[in-house]
């Protein structure tokens, strides 16, 4: 490992300015204006008038606030914890062990995180709900029910099983950079088992861990959809969403929220990078190095399996569910649908030929604008000087608190009254939606990008700049290749995200022609017939996610791989 | 561009068809089920059109028309609840159209079914009241609502759902009929009596028959339709109109500076087409037609607010009223009960087991701390004279003349619930400590 030293000094170069200055620019357009034009009136007294922090006393001193203050930082680190438990087993035995079906679970261990809207709270709630599946059959064999959906812990569970891939993707992809020179070294010294994982595989991926974790903090603290879904309100993001959608767009209580939301998302960022400072996790060798990986003994692989598969029956109980639904004719109050029917993909397969192409279009864009903007980004704050570039990292990190709806808003009042020549209005071109969903995904591309360049370790550039690599050079040939898995991590989880992504979309689709699934689902989804076509198109909407997802674990492996032999 | 739509204009007053063409954009909260059947009858109709449909809720789908009206993309805005309708006419966002159409009622129940200023129109109409999942009811062993007050009884505990009035412009209404019906304050009474036995406040109407539909909870407070087209997708389930109901009317609108206003006129004169009434018919749409001759061509079972004694003679809606205190209702809702939801019910869960003792064994004392535990419950932090005033708009909507910011208010009155609730229970426990 190499000896931390600090970041290069004076390598100031024009191109590093003018591209902070570019993505500078591309921010403050298409997140601070449009999001500006719309917070700005926390500060502004209901109907007018000046300045005023009047709307920051009132939210103190309103019971209701300060308790879904209290009730979503509870929600959100029980989160955390549950997600690690979830995710810790996962990673690590499919990067450091031989374990067969790696790739597959990898994939599957991703797919939560791509629960369509609405249908995704049916199918949930129709097996894990008072009156679903399994508390059904309890009830009928041992006459009593398990209130697994119930207030906050019913949150904290939704949610751990829905964001616990941010950690698993963000650990898996730092934990399989970690040379197994490491682990045999200590293996020599006489280390084994917990210990190993614990003194030698965590801290050294500690970056990945930490990207996931605060990612899962923050997207649970400021999630609408898996509180609303179980009925839980009195969290501050729901707080804000019901204000801003009910009250209307002149309250400032709703803006006030949305304030806290970006500190406490910023101050989570903030304590994330704290923790890592003055630590250097970086090592000079790569993971796979074509070294073998660890072998599981029997016991301790069949322990291993049932774990795995334990952990995945759960996590995608959802999934099943959605399954079943959409295969369902009528499935109420019993534990299983009561017959079923293709009759649902029927009905959506002609529509959705339309949302699938424009899915996969704005996802794809969105995704690589991230990638492109967050590598961009790790790379300024990590590696060069240059004054204020920690604002960019901070301004791409509250893109995550800022509530869907807000940004929605934002960019019709920014961008509406721009016409172009053919008096189309701009803010009704799909290319805003793409843009949207870019900078509300900005973080995950962000923070995997972060932790992919943390491990990196300095003097594999040094080296190259002193054979005489120019810096541009440098960073095609040695920075972004190391960067490649983290990047894709990022790439892949801002790609599964944003197909499912609804708040803003539905602000600005102008056109059907225009629309991606979730906004599909959502207009399927307003009457009671539409449940079953609902989950058809959710189903059809994982299954893309899953086969892109399944593409681009073959493509990392296979570069780890043609890499591991190019050392 | 002007001059095509003088043509159009011209040709209208000659012919008095529409003469429509080109794209017509319509803003809707209504969904695919609804609008894919009328899309297709209408684009068959009128040769040389097609309808875009922009699917949002009706709270988004305003802002949406507010914070657009600069440059204007939209044609015709198409919702239920009248109430959003007021909304956009006051901030001139619609232009009126009196339709050509003959045949259709002027009112259903006792509602008007076009608006006085001719600035929207109705098409169908619907009402409000009671839907349940008859598995849970039989799983249960419950019994089967007929009016509102059946649903406060001690067997309705934990069993109903209903959405907010602040989210749903339907529940507002239900809410408004009842405060209308049976006056403020014995109005507050049975809709607090009923919040107790609540298990949900959804944020979404919709969230309530869905839960009905998959039998998470019992019985949901719902309009019409959603019962209907529930059970026309088969689901086993039930719906009864209350005697203090009222048939309101979904309704269309031109928006004001429309791109294709011929288009949208003549999208209007379909949907009141004899065509275009027999759509509602459809299971998947079930809505109540505003031109009578079309319920000859109904199912059986299919209500008739023109024939059916039940739909006669109902309440007569004050929109005037209701348009005045729309905001206080809907905060004072959230407050007393959707926020203050587990102190009420545990007080209504007290105040249900002392009745049950009562039943058993009589006792005056305690029968006197029941009463007063009821008044607490049902006690208002205002009157219906403040509820309605101006300066009360005034807090909620950022006038000068207020009397506090909307947040002081629902502090004020969150702290009121939540001292009276947890005053309610404990007389209520004390009464069946005498009762026992």
């Amino acid at each position: 490992m190499a000896i931390a030293d600090a970041p290069l000094t004076g390598s100031r170069s024009t191109g590093a300015a003018l591209l902070a200055l570019a993505i500078g620019l591309f921010l403050i357009v298409f997140l601070v204006v449009p999001v500006g034009t719309v917070i700005y009136v926390a500060f502004t007294e209901k109907g007018g008038g000046g300045f005023t922090l009047v709307n920051f006393l009132d939210f103190a001193r309103t019971d209701l606030f300060v308790r879904s203050f209290w009730n979503s930082i509870y929600v959100s680190a029980m989160t955390v914890l549950w997600s690690s438990a979830f995710a810790l087993p996962l990673a690590y035995l499919t990067t450091r062990f031989e374990f067969r079906g790696t790739a597959l679970v990898q994939t599957l261990g991703f797919l939560p995180l791509v629960m369509p809207p609405f249908v995704g709270a049916v199918a949930m709630q129709l097996l894990f709900g008072r009156n679903g599946t399994v508390n059904l059959l309890l009830d009928e064999w041992f006459d009593f029910k398990i209130g697994f959906m119930e207030g906050l812990n019913g949150v904290i569970f939704l949610q751990a099983i829905h964001y616990f891939p941010f950690i698993l993707v963000n650990l898996s992809a730092a934990l399989r950079n970690i040379d197994r020179a490491m682990e045999e070294a200590a293996q020599n010294l006489g280390s084994h088992g917990l210990r190993l994982f614990r003194r030698i595989a965590l801290p050294l991926a500690l970056p990945g861990y930490v990207a996931g974790a605060s990612l899962v903090f923050v997207k649970v603290f400021d999630d609408v959809a898996s509180p609303l879904l179980l009925n839980v309100k009195e969290m501050l993001a729901p707080q804000a969403y019901l204000r801003i959608t009910s009250i209307g767009i002149d309250d400032p209580m709703g803006y006030v929220i949305a304030v806290v939301l970006i500190v406490i998302a910023v101050a989570t960022m903030w304590a994330s990078a704290w923790v890592l400072q003055g630590k250097d996790y970086a090592t000079t060798q790569r993971g796979g190095g074509g070294l073998a990986r660890r072998k599981l003994t029997r016991p301790q692989s069949i322990a291993a399996y049932a774990l795995v598969v334990f952990i995945l029956a759960l996590v995608l109980a959802p999934h099943l569910g959605l399954l079943l639904l959409s295969l369902a004719t009528v499935w109420s109050f019993s534990p299983l649908p009561d017959g079923y029917t293709i009759a649902h993909y029927a009905r959506v397969l002609g529509d959705s030929s339309v949302y699938i192409t424009n899915t996969l279009l704005y996802s794809g864009m969105a995704a690589a604008i991230d990638v492109v903007l967050g590598g961009a980004i790790a790379y300024l704050v990590l590696r060069t000087r240059l004054p204020g570039r920690s604002a960019l990292d901070w301004g791409a990190g509250a893109a995550l608190a800022v509530p869907g709806v807000v940004l929605g808003i934002g960019y019709l009042r920014a961008f509406y009254g721009v016409k172009l020549p053919d008096g189309t209005p701009l803010a009704a071109l799909w290319i805003m939606i793409v843009l949207a969903i870019a900078i509300r995904r900005l973080p995950y591309a962000l923070r995997a990008a972060y932790a992919a360049l943390q491990q990196i370790s300095l003097s594999l550039e040094e080296a190259a700049e002193n054979l005489g690599a120019t810096k541009a050079r440098t960073v095609r040939r040695i920075v972004i290749p190391l960067m490649t898995g983290g990047l894709l991590a990022g790439f892949v989880t801002s790609f599964a995200t944003a197909a499912v992504e609804l708040s803003a979309v539905l602000m600005l689709v102008q056109n059907n022609s225009d629309a991606p699934l979730s906004y599909g689902l959502y207009v399927l989804m307003q009457t009671p017939a539409g449940r079953g076509a609902g989950a058809a198109l959710g189903v059809i909407a994982v299954l893309i996610v899953a086969i892109c997802m399944g593409a681009s674990q073959l493509l990392a492996d296979r570069s780890q791989r043609a890499r591991g032999l190019d050392i | 561009m002007f001059r095509s739509i003088a043509l159009a204009a011209a040709l209208v007053l000659v012919t008095g068809v529409a003469f429509a063409q080109g794209k017509v954009t319509v803003v809707t909260s209504f969904s695919k089920d609804v609008t894919d059947p009328l899309k297709k009858a209408f684009e068959k109709a009128t040769p040389g059109t097609t309808l875009e449909v922009q699917n949002r809720n009706t709270n988004a789908g305003v802002k949406f028309l507010e914070e657009t009206k600069a440059n204007n993309q939209v044609d015709l805005f198409w919702a239920s609840a009248p109430d959003a309708f007021e909304v956009l006419k006051a901030k001139k966002l619609l232009s009126p159209y009196k339709p050509k159409a003959t045949g259709i009622a002027e009112k259903v129940g006792s509602y008007p079914v076009n608006d006085k200023d001719g600035f929207y129109v109705g098409f169908a109409a619907s009402g409000y009241g009671i839907m349940w999942n008859e598995r849970y009811v039989k799983a249960n062993k419950l019994p089967t609502p007929k009016e509102w007050q059946d649903l406060a009884q001690a067997p309705y505990f934990d069993h109903v759902s209903i959405s907010a009035p602040s989210r749903s412009g339907t529940t507002h209404l239900t809410i408004e009929t009842i405060l209308q019906g049976e006056g403020w304050a014995k109005g507050w009474r049975t809709v607090k009596e009923i919040a107790g036995n609540l298990r949900q406040v959804t944020d979404r109407s919709f969230g309530v028959p869905e839960n009905v539909n998959s039998g998470q909870v019992g019985y949901g407070i719902v309009i019409d339709f959603f019962a209907f087209s529930s059970q026309g997708a088969g689901f086993p389930v039930k719906f009864v109109y209350p005697s203090v109901t009222t048939l309101v009317p979904a309704n269309i609108g031109v928006v004001a500076n429309a791109p294709n206003k011929a288009g949208a006129e003549a999208f209007i004169e379909f949907l009141l087409s004899p065509g275009g009434q027999e759509a509602l018919l459809e299971p998947t749409i079930r809505r109540l037609p505003v031109r009578p001759e079309t319920y000859a061509k109904a199912p059986a079972d299919y209500p008739n607010p023109f024939k059916d004694k039940n739909l006669q003679g109902l309440l007569t809606f004050n929109a005037e009223l209701s348009e005045k205190r729309n905001e206080a209702v809907d905060v004072l809702f959230d407050q007393l009960v959707t926020f203050q939801l587990e102190p009420l019910k545990a007080a209504t869960k007290a105040l249900h087991e002392l009745d049950a003792a009562l039943a058993k064994k009589d006792n005056v004392q305690a029968r006197k701390l029941a009463q007063e535990a009821r008044d607490l419950i049902a006690a208002m932090p205002i009157t219906d004279a403040e509820a309605a005033a101006p300066e009360m708009r005034a807090a909620f909507t950022g006038g000068k003349q207020k009397t506090a910011r909307q947040a002081e208010l629902e502090q004020q009155w969150a702290a009121f619930a939540k001292e009276k609730y947890a005053a309610a229970k404990a007389k209520a426990e004390e009464g069946l400590k005498l009762a026992r």
